[in-house]
């Protein structure tokens, strides 16, 4: 099936850990932005002459602005405490994937040219100059990095590697080197409103027949609005949810239990998505637009809330930084938390008996969830630290007669990334998307084998498409992929 | 500007026991008031007929002291001034920033994200960084004197004399740590892997610090009432010789260019891990905007 050996999974989760082989990923990267990618957001369209110069000026300036990455620039001792914790590493066995040796490819440069010693002793202090190679490698191997955070959990002084192979990609895109994948689809977002192109009439129509399907299926009148004034809540969604397998069961599951509750709401097409690809290449610029769209949706609009849908990084974007990005929200209703997510609004619906579920619906499914990275470590949800763990939980084990957990290693703030995430949802990345899920598939094996788990239930976007098309190559059937939502929509009692 | 140094005492340290006398300031210790270093030592010189070490030591720990203090604060401010535009606490984080100070604290002086990571890691670097710190500590009586006179200073003395024993074994626990972490870094594949030179430079700098105060200690004792003379002198600018034997030169040396070395290196780790925002940062995104000042300004435009 594939051109590549797909791993072979460990039966110990998480303690398999590869012997470095120097240059395997070498030849993996991702196309480059084209002009038409570029000139949108304001990037140069190619590589630009000087390009040193300017990647140094643009690295100076985000010291600047960044206190995260000069302190995790300075404060690395090598230790190594991360150097097994990289699902690329743990994948694929190249030592540049390992967490400190990514950020030395950056870290080498701002000691060369930044630092007392490095402009003096070179290579002796781990300085590098900044030649044509060392930017190969960086465009090769700052996109083999999902932003997860899973190192910066275990590393002494919370270095966050996503911190800086975001700065790396910001860097690169200012000197017009930037990624085609990510670039692409955020100019879509600021042209049409979602990362797909879905435009509004599309939208609509896709929205009438789900209307139809969920008639069909159940004979209740569950509406899909679009560009509703003056309801409750505008729902903020990633638009896979539209049209994917399986997070369009998702979509229903929101309608339906918006329907239950009674609780008005509707879709922007002018803010059609949740994702918000201006985290992956760290431009603070590009996060701040796309944020903004959102903004201006809810006050065209007139809603009283907003509740985003099942989506990792967008959910990170939303709870961590969509105040500071696009808030004040002195004109939403103010006994409400913004935003809300979707998890947050069903299980306290369920505590406040707004809803109820029949978990025989889902019988024969013994589910488990993967935590999806940003939700984990990059977001909270409830009110107290963890509740992005508990909720989720709660409610799946409300809809399903059996839940089980993988490997405590692999779960909770110690979860893996699914392989996909952090602008690496791209086909021309497949080798590295199949081998960086294996620490997780061999979890979630582990838990298939030994306690007969049938479903993985996910609540991002981007970790539902990337297992979908990954679970195959290691002998799992797609459908084993599910949305929690969709698990909500089969349990949820209408009526 | 008059800088006087009649009342310097001094600790007189017998026969390796811990007994201590007050000495006050005797004529005989007195020197002119001094304006410039460079000027006292020149007078200095010519009286005393000063060495060329005691000079030359004199000379690179002004230095040390000065690149030292300017290095590290210069850092520090950096740190701080640089803005830090969103909320990046690694989940699940306190929600208060008393919190989010409780989880430094226990970062600095548990390791505690170190101990999930890596066990055997964990028990190296403590064992270091604790001897290291007990060692430092026991160190203060070089630097400060007994005053019975003021009751927080003969408090501060007293916890100074406390430390000691504890300070003497805790070399040990710091000689082993180096040792392991050397080890450590030059058999094992991924360490080695991600090591520059400077890392192993900066362990072997260390372990010649700890190697010989271990053997000063315990072996081949140096003059520590001369030395102790010489340290004073040096901040009240009357240079008092300093004893030349060669465990004590290669022990100040190594602690001198460690003291020279910290503002540019990964030494930095130690303000570094007070500034980090995926751990001193807490979890209040969604109630509080975190807005950067040069972030406020795209606001208007919108």
């Amino acid at each position: 099936m594939a051109k590549f050996e797909v791993p072979v999974l460990s039966e110990e989760p998480a303690r398999d850990i590869p012997e470095i082989q120097a240059g395997v990923m070498a030849h993996s990267r991702p196309f480059l932005a084209k002009p038409e990618h570029n000139k949108p957001l304001g990037f140069p369209d190619a590589l630009v002459d000087h390009w040193q110069e300017k990647a140094l000026g643009r690295m100076g300036s985000l010291l600047k602005r960044f206190r995260s990455l000069r302190v995790f620039l300075d404060s690395c001792v090598k230790c190594g405490a991360c150097t097994d914790k990289c699902h690329y590493f743990l994948g694929t066995g190249d030592p540049k994937n390992m967490p400190v040796a990514r950020q030395d490819l950056l870290r080498s440069v701002y000691r060369r040219y930044f630092t007392l010693p490095g402009k003096s002793f070179g290579p002796f202090v781990g300085a590098n100059d900044l030649t044509q190679e060392t930017l190969e490698e960086w465009y090769t191997y700052f996109h083999q990095c999902s932003q997860c955070r899973r190192c910066s959990v275990f590393c002494p002084y919370g270095i966050d590697t996503a911190e800086i192979s975001m700065a790396a990609r910001d860097i690169m895109d200012h000197i017009g080197y930037g990624q085609k994948y990510c670039n692409e689809i955020i100019t879509k977002v600021h042209k049409i409103g979602n990362n797909l192109g879905l435009p509004g009439p599309a939208l609509a129509d896709t929205l009438m027949g789900l209307e139809e399907d969920v008639h069909q299926e159940t004979g209740h009148d569950v509406k899909f609005p679009l560009d509703v004034e003056g309801v409750d809540v505008l729902l903020i969604t990633p638009s896979a949810d539209f049209f994917a397998e399986p997070h369009v069961d998702g979509l229903v599951g929101y309608a339906k239990v918006f329907h239950q509750a009674g609780v008005s709401w509707t879709v922007s097409s002018y803010a059609s998505e949740a994702a918000n690809f201006g985290l992956f290449i760290g431009s603070y610029e590009q996060m701040y637009k796309v944020a903004n769209r959102i903004r201006k949706a809810a006050y065209d609009l007139k809603v009283k809330r907003i509740i985003f849908g099942e989506c990792g990084h967008a959910w990170r974007v939303a709870y961590s930084f969509l105040n500071t990005l696009a808030g004040p929200w002195d004109f939403l209703d103010k006994d409400y938390p913004v935003p809300q997510h979707i998890i947050e609004f069903t299980t306290d619906l369920i505590q406040r008996g707004g809803i109820k579920l029949d978990r025989s619906a889902n019988e024969n499914m013994v589910v488990t969830l993967h935590d999806s990275c940003n939700v984990a470590r990059g977001a909270r949800m409830g009110a107290v630290p963890g509740g992005q763990f508990t909720l989720p939980r709660d409610l799946i084990k409300a809809c399903v007669p059996q839940y089980v957990d993988m490997h405590p290693d692999t779960i909770n703030e110690k979860t893996f990334c699914c392989g996909g995430g952090g602008g690496l949802l791209t086909d021309d990345l497949m080798e590295l998307r199949v081998k960086g899920a294996k620490p997780r598939v061999e979890a979630l094996k582990q838990v298939m084998t030994q306690a007969g788990v049938t479903h993985l239930a996910s609540l991002c976007a981007i970790c539902k498409s990337q297992f979908t098309k990954i679970l195959p190559y290691y002998d799992i059937e797609m459908d084993a992929v599910v949305s929690v939502h969709g698990l909500v929509s089969k349990a949820i009692l209408l009526g | 500007m008059v800088l006087v140094n009649r009342h310097v005492r001094l600790l007189v340290f017998q026969n390796q026991r811990a007994v201590f006398e007050v000495v006050g300031g005797r004529s005989s210790d007195f020197r002119p008031p001094r304006v410039f270093c460079f000027l006292s030592i020149f007078s200095v010189r010519k009286r005393s007929a000063m060495s060329f070490v005691t000079v030359a030591y004199a000379v690179l720990f002004y230095v040390a002291t000065v690149v030292f203090l300017v290095g590290f604060l210069k850092r520090v401010l950096q740190f701080a001034s640089a803005p830090a535009p969103l909320k990046i606490p690694t989940m699940p984080a306190p929600l208060t920033r008393i919190g989010a100070a409780g989880r430094v604290t226990r970062e600095v002086i548990l390791f505690e994200s170190l101990f999930r990571s890596d066990k055997w890691l964990w028990i190296f670097s403590v064992l270091f960084h604790m001897g290291l710190l007990l060692v430092l500590l026991r160190h203060a009586r070089y630097f400060l004197s007994p005053d019975f006179l003021s009751p927080v200073w003969g408090a501060v003395w007293g916890a100074v004399v406390f430390i000691q024993p504890f300070g003497v074994y805790a070399a040990f626990a710091m000689l082993a740590g180096l040792v392991m972490l050397l080890v450590r870094r030059v058999v094992m594949v991924r360490p080695r892997y991600i090591t520059n030179p400077s890392d192993i430079l900066l362990l072997i700098l260390l372990l010649g610090v700890a190697l010989s105060g271990i053997l000063m200690t315990f072996i081949v004792h140096t003059d520590i009432i001369a030395l102790k003379q010489f340290f004073v002198s040096l901040f009240t600018l009357s240079f008092q010789p300093l004893p030349t034997d060669s465990l004590l030169l290669v022990h100040l040396f190594c602690v001198a260019v460690l003291m020279i070395v910290f503002p540019f290196s990964k030494l930095l780790h130690v303000p570094g891990v007070f500034f980090s925002p995926t751990r001193a940062q807490c979890d209040n995104a969604r109630e509080k905007r975190h807005l950067a000042n040069w972030a406020a300004s795209m606001d208007a435009e919108r």
